[in-house]
């Protein structure tokens, strides 16, 4: 058993990860929604699938991924998106919007109870309120605004956006719209002639002038309230939504096919014809297969992407190597140690794989905007967690491993929220150089801080709470965490100094005290005072963990604090949220401290015994070259 | 005695000392630009020797922590005397003497551009031609003599000369401009305006029918402080000609003849003129399809300078600034509707020396780390063996 408990574990969580690389069976009596969710459309400047928009979608407004009906039956985000884009009326009654503002919820007579979702139905009388509310929000800074005025701009951009995409393929009216389409184009060409003949003067017809227009208008209004481009038109970003194209069809006379049987699919949609619907659905693939090679290959690969789901699933494994690995502390170590690191790698290779994919989706290194950088701190911090672990063997590495992992991976789970995460980048951030040296080297600081933190956690805990700190798992500890210290150094100096040569060359100086700015430096100067007060002997082991646990204050400062200041020009928004958090986090370590500044007789682990860190340990680390000799 | 200050000066402890100071300053400096901006923030607490603390109306204001110049200052006299006194050659020191060296590089030039460097704009409208920057954080009052058609001469008296207040004599100037009052930040009623009990400071030119309000100086992030004085133009040997109010707050330049000579009074930026012109052609604001994400910025501009017989088209684009004679132009801003370009002009002769110090230092550290390294895993190789 013992020799197989490792195998065992691994292979049980490998099978776990692939059945996630198969697609969903589908039933000739239900509609292919994994064929539509794999057609490409346009929106926020980039293509993208189906299936990621109806994710995104439903995650703003939503504030989740699938939806729970009050029949109790579960859907998923395409089923929610097909039911807005073809059955509105059916959509209007499902409770997706978020309110738990007591004060919006005032606003329309309501008391708070245990409701928190509410239908497009339920707040169509208050619409005209909401939207004024949400205006006067809007006028405001992020910073400025109240918990009511947040709520409420919330909730009008979340109904504006349903809005759009119910008028995004066809208008949220429509019942027969391939046959309204073809009575528009029927309609052109007498039109045509009336027209001619008004300018020359003749007796014309004006019924027939006077119905092409009223198609014109109802068009134009569908066209500005279009939330999905998804007719390509033309070279590369060129796409239209539904509605511009059909505007076009006044010219040339004729219906795109791709409108037509976006028509015909959202009719047979629309009256339940499931087999109607799968035929224009593969129809729209082969279309997309033919005219959009390159693109569809893409949003294929995205929808996979989308379905795997590699970050949940490496977080739970996190989780289950941590467990595994904090277990063989107390009992049957080389087992359990072993299946730790066994998962480890798993659920790096997971996370590798996400990592990869977000860099083809998006051709971009690897960080782009904060939800990236959590999911690339959380891997660096992995590998170098498990690279201490193969060295030391002691499962420290792979419990930090873990921790971190999983830590940072439900960080980046939050930050989700707001929308697609592949999101295009503003203008001066639009150079892959620069976001591959300065943002994965500042990036790659902030994991060897956290993980140098999470050493002297474990240090702290262990000794404080436990009597398993033996003297050797002190000092590796301690050599652990000064290497780390030492790295974090390196990248974040490194990192620091680039950005400020990124600055200089697209500002015009080299350091602007912008708030990034400064919680980089902050950083560096930190690490060089842990080094040099442990070089000049003014600190010791304990000191030296009580200075990388504060470590971890100054990081996430400068990950998120410097952020939540809504000044500058690194501020992506302001987060409110996250803001409670960030102080809990920061209390934490800051008690910590104190616990781990506690006599050393209190130590459980030093209690009575003569070979505590108290005893003067001779820097037995540190190269003789580096130790000041005055 | 001087043993003890070398010692001191010398010593481990002011270098963690200095480094924790600076962490402080940096933490408060950065908390406080959430009221100050940016701005303001850094020049009292960044570009200063100390961080004043003024109680509230009393007039005076007491040093209540080192200012970023003065911490910056000590930590490089501290870094240079250690290492004057400890030096010793040896390879193994090379990572630390490396990462020392880059450091020193990297606080003077951090100095020298805080001394040096100059930053002003160029605000161009598609067809402006324009042969001066303008440096929107200070004024001028500018006295141009318009009289001989082919040229103007422009007299310009910089802000801090008014703020001091006094008659003002120069030889281009047959008169004395004498400062009446000066605002550095203020607003402006009409005269007649309901609820307004000032009287007018001018008796020339609008100004006359204008009073002054003086308001605290500007301290949010997009805000500035409105400059406003009131001159009096007084000949030799002459009676006053009268009292003009100038300000940043009125647009066009004021006129007043004397001797058959038209002179014209304008509060404006101060301007740095440069012996070439540059013409913004078109300026382009690119967003993604379908949202307000802007893609890219760029202008394209003529160059033209006769002295070094320069005339191309240059176009300036995020993260492709355009470099001439010593000064750097970057897109930096538009305005009105995508018409105008704001290029930031910087002039920064010490500009290199970062890129020096990044790739000194860097290399001090991996030495040093690589170092460590090796020395570790030899250990833990002998161990094992």
């Amino acid at each position: 058993m013992k020799r197989f408990f490792p195998w065992l574990a691994l292979v049980l969580a490998a099978a776990w990860v692939a059945v996630s690389w198969f697609p969903p069976k589908i039933t000739d009596d239900a509609a292919d929604l994994v064929t539509l969710g794999k057609i490409p459309v346009l929106v926020g400047g980039r293509v993208k699938p189906l299936d990621t928009v109806a994710r995104n979608s439903l995650l703003i407004i939503h504030g989740k991924e699938t939806l729970l009906l009050p029949n109790g039956e579960q859907i998923g985000a395409m089923q929610w998106l097909a039911d807005v884009l073809f059955k509105p009326a059916l959509a209007d009654d499902y409770p997706v919007f978020v309110i738990q503002n007591s004060e919006v919820l005032g606003l329309f007579g309501w008391e708070q109870s245990d409701r928190k979702y509410f239908s497009f139905t339920e707040l169509s009388p208050f619409l005209k309120q909401i939207d004024e509310q949400g205006e006067q929000a809007d006028k405001l800074e992020s910073v400025q605004r109240s918990a009511y005025q947040s709520a409420i701009l919330n909730l009008r951009n979340a109904l504006i956006l349903c809005q759009r995409l119910k008028n995004s393929l066809r208008p949220e009216d429509a019942h027969d719209f391939s046959n309204e389409l073809e009575t528009y184009a029927a309609a052109i060409p007498p039109a045509a002639q009336a027209a001619s003949q008004r300018e020359k003067g003749e007796t014309f017809d004006k019924a027939k002038l006077d119905s092409v227009a009223a198609f014109i208008q109802r068009y134009e209004n569908l066209s500005s309230m279009a939330y999905l481009l998804a007719v390509p038109s033309g070279e590369g970003m060129q796409w239209q939504s539904v509605a511009e194209n059909l505007l076009q069809t006044v010219q040339t006379g004729e219906i795109h096919p791709l409108v037509r049987t976006y028509a015909l699919l959202g009719d047979a949609y629309h009256v339940g014809d499931q087999r109607a619907f799968n035929q224009q659905a593969a129809l729209l693939r082969d279309w997309f297969a033919k005219e959009q090679a390159v693109a569809t290959k893409r949003t294929s690969f995205e929808f996979l992407f989308n379905h795997v789901d590699p970050f949940t699933h490496s977080m739970v494994l996190y989780v289950l190597a941590f467990l595994l690995a904090c277990g063989s502390w107390l009992g049957w170590n080389r087992p359990l140690n072993r299946a730790a690191f066994y998962l480890l790698l798993l659920s790096l290779a997971v996370h590798t794989f996400g990592l990869a994919s977000r860099m083809y989706l998006q051709e971009r290194p690897p960080v782009t905007n904060l939800y990236s950088s959590a999911i690339f701190i959380g891997w660096g911090a992995v590998i170098v967690a498990l690279i201490l672990e193969r060295i030391f063997r002691d499962g420290i590495g792979a419990a930090c491993a873990g921790a971190i992992g999983f830590i940072t991976l439900i960080i980046a789970h939050h930050l989700a929220g707001s929308g697609d995460t592949l999101e295009m980048l503003q203008a001066v951030l639009d150079t892959n150089i620069w976001l591959a040296t300065h943002v994965v080297a500042i990036t790659t600081g902030y994991s060897a801080m956290f993980l140098a933190g999470m050493l002297a956690m474990i240090y702290i805990i262990r000794g404080v709470f436990t009597r398993s700190l033996k003297k050797e798992t002190a000092d590796s500890l301690s050599r652990m965490t000064y290497g780390v210290v030492c790295f974090a150094t390196l990248f974040s100096f490194v990192g620091t100094v680039l950005g400020g040569i990124w600055a200089d060359q697209s500002w015009g100086r080299f350091w602007g005290w912008d708030p990034k700015e400064n919680g980089a430096v902050l950083i560096v100067l930190w690490c060089a005072i842990i080094l040099h007060a442990r070089w000049g002997g003014f600190i010791r082991q304990r000191g030296l963990m009580i200075m990388a646990i504060f470590g971890n204050v100054v990081t996430s400062f400068s990950w998120f604090g410097v952020n939540m200041l809504g000044v500058g020009l690194h501020s992506y928004g302001f987060m409110q949220k996250a803001f409670p958090w960030l102080v809990g986090f920061i209390i934490s370590q800051l008690a910590l401290m104190a616990v781990a500044a506690m006599p050393l007789e209190r130590w459980r682990s030093f209690r009575g015994s003569t070979n505590g860190p108290r005893q003067k340990d001779k820097l037995d680390f540190v190269p003789p070259g580096l130790v000041e000799r005055t | 005695m001087l043993r003890k200050l070398i010692a001191i000066i010398t010593s481990l402890k002011l270098t963690i000392v200095c480094l924790v100071a600076a962490m402080v300053l940096i933490f408060a400096g950065t908390i406080a630009q959430v009221h100050l901006g940016i701005w303001e923030a850094q020049q009292r607490y960044f570009q200063s020797f100390f961080v004043w603390w003024p109680p509230k109306g009393r007039g005076f204001r007491i040093p209540i922590f080192p200012g970023g110049h003065l911490i910056g200052a000590v930590l490089l006299i501290n870094l240079i005397a250690a290492h004057a006194k400890r030096f010793q050659w040896a390879w193994r020191k090379l990572g630390i003497h490396l990462t020392h060296a880059g450091l020193i590089i990297m606080l003077a030039g951090g100095l020298f551009t805080d001394l040096f460097a100059v930053e002003s704009h160029m605000r161009l409208t598609q067809g402006d031609t324009r042969n001066y920057s303008e440096d929107p954080r200070r004024m001028e009052l500018a006295v141009i003599d318009t009289s001989n058609p082919e040229f103007d001469q422009v007299t310009a008296i910089p802000e801090a000369v008014l703020r001091q207040g006094g008659g003002i004599e120069h030889k281009s100037l047959p008169f004395r401009v004498v400062v009446r009052h000066f605002y550095q930040n203020s607003r402006l009623h009409m005269v007649n305006e309901s609820g307004v009990a000032l009287q007018p400071i001018a008796n020339q030119g609008p100004g006359a029918q204008v009073v002054v309000e003086p308001v605290p100086r500007a301290t949010g992030v997009n805000d500035r402080d409105l400059v406003s004085a009131a001159v009096e133009i007084i000949p030799a040997k002459s009676a006053s000609l009268g009292t003009w109010l100038v300000s940043d707050a009125l647009g066009a330049p004021q006129t007043f003849s004397r001797d058959g000579r038209t002179w014209q009074l304008v509060m404006r930026p101060a301007r740095y003129y440069k012996p070439y012109s540059v013409t913004l052609q078109k300026f382009t604001h690119e967003r993604y399809a379908g949202t307000e994400i802007p893609k890219n910025f760029a202008s394209k501009v003529t160059l033209i300078d006769p002295e070094r017989s320069v005339n191309r088209n240059v176009l300036v684009y995020m993260n492709h600034p355009l470099r001439y004679r010593g000064e750097t132009y970057y897109q930096a801003g538009f305005e009105r509707d995508d018409r105008t370009s704001i290029l930031q002009v910087v002039r920064n002769p010490s500009f290199i020396a970062p890129y020096i110090a990044c790739i000194v230092v860097a290399a001090g550290l991996l030495v040093q780390f690589g170092y460590h390294l090796v020395g570790f895993s030899r250990r833990r190789g002998a161990v094992a063996a």
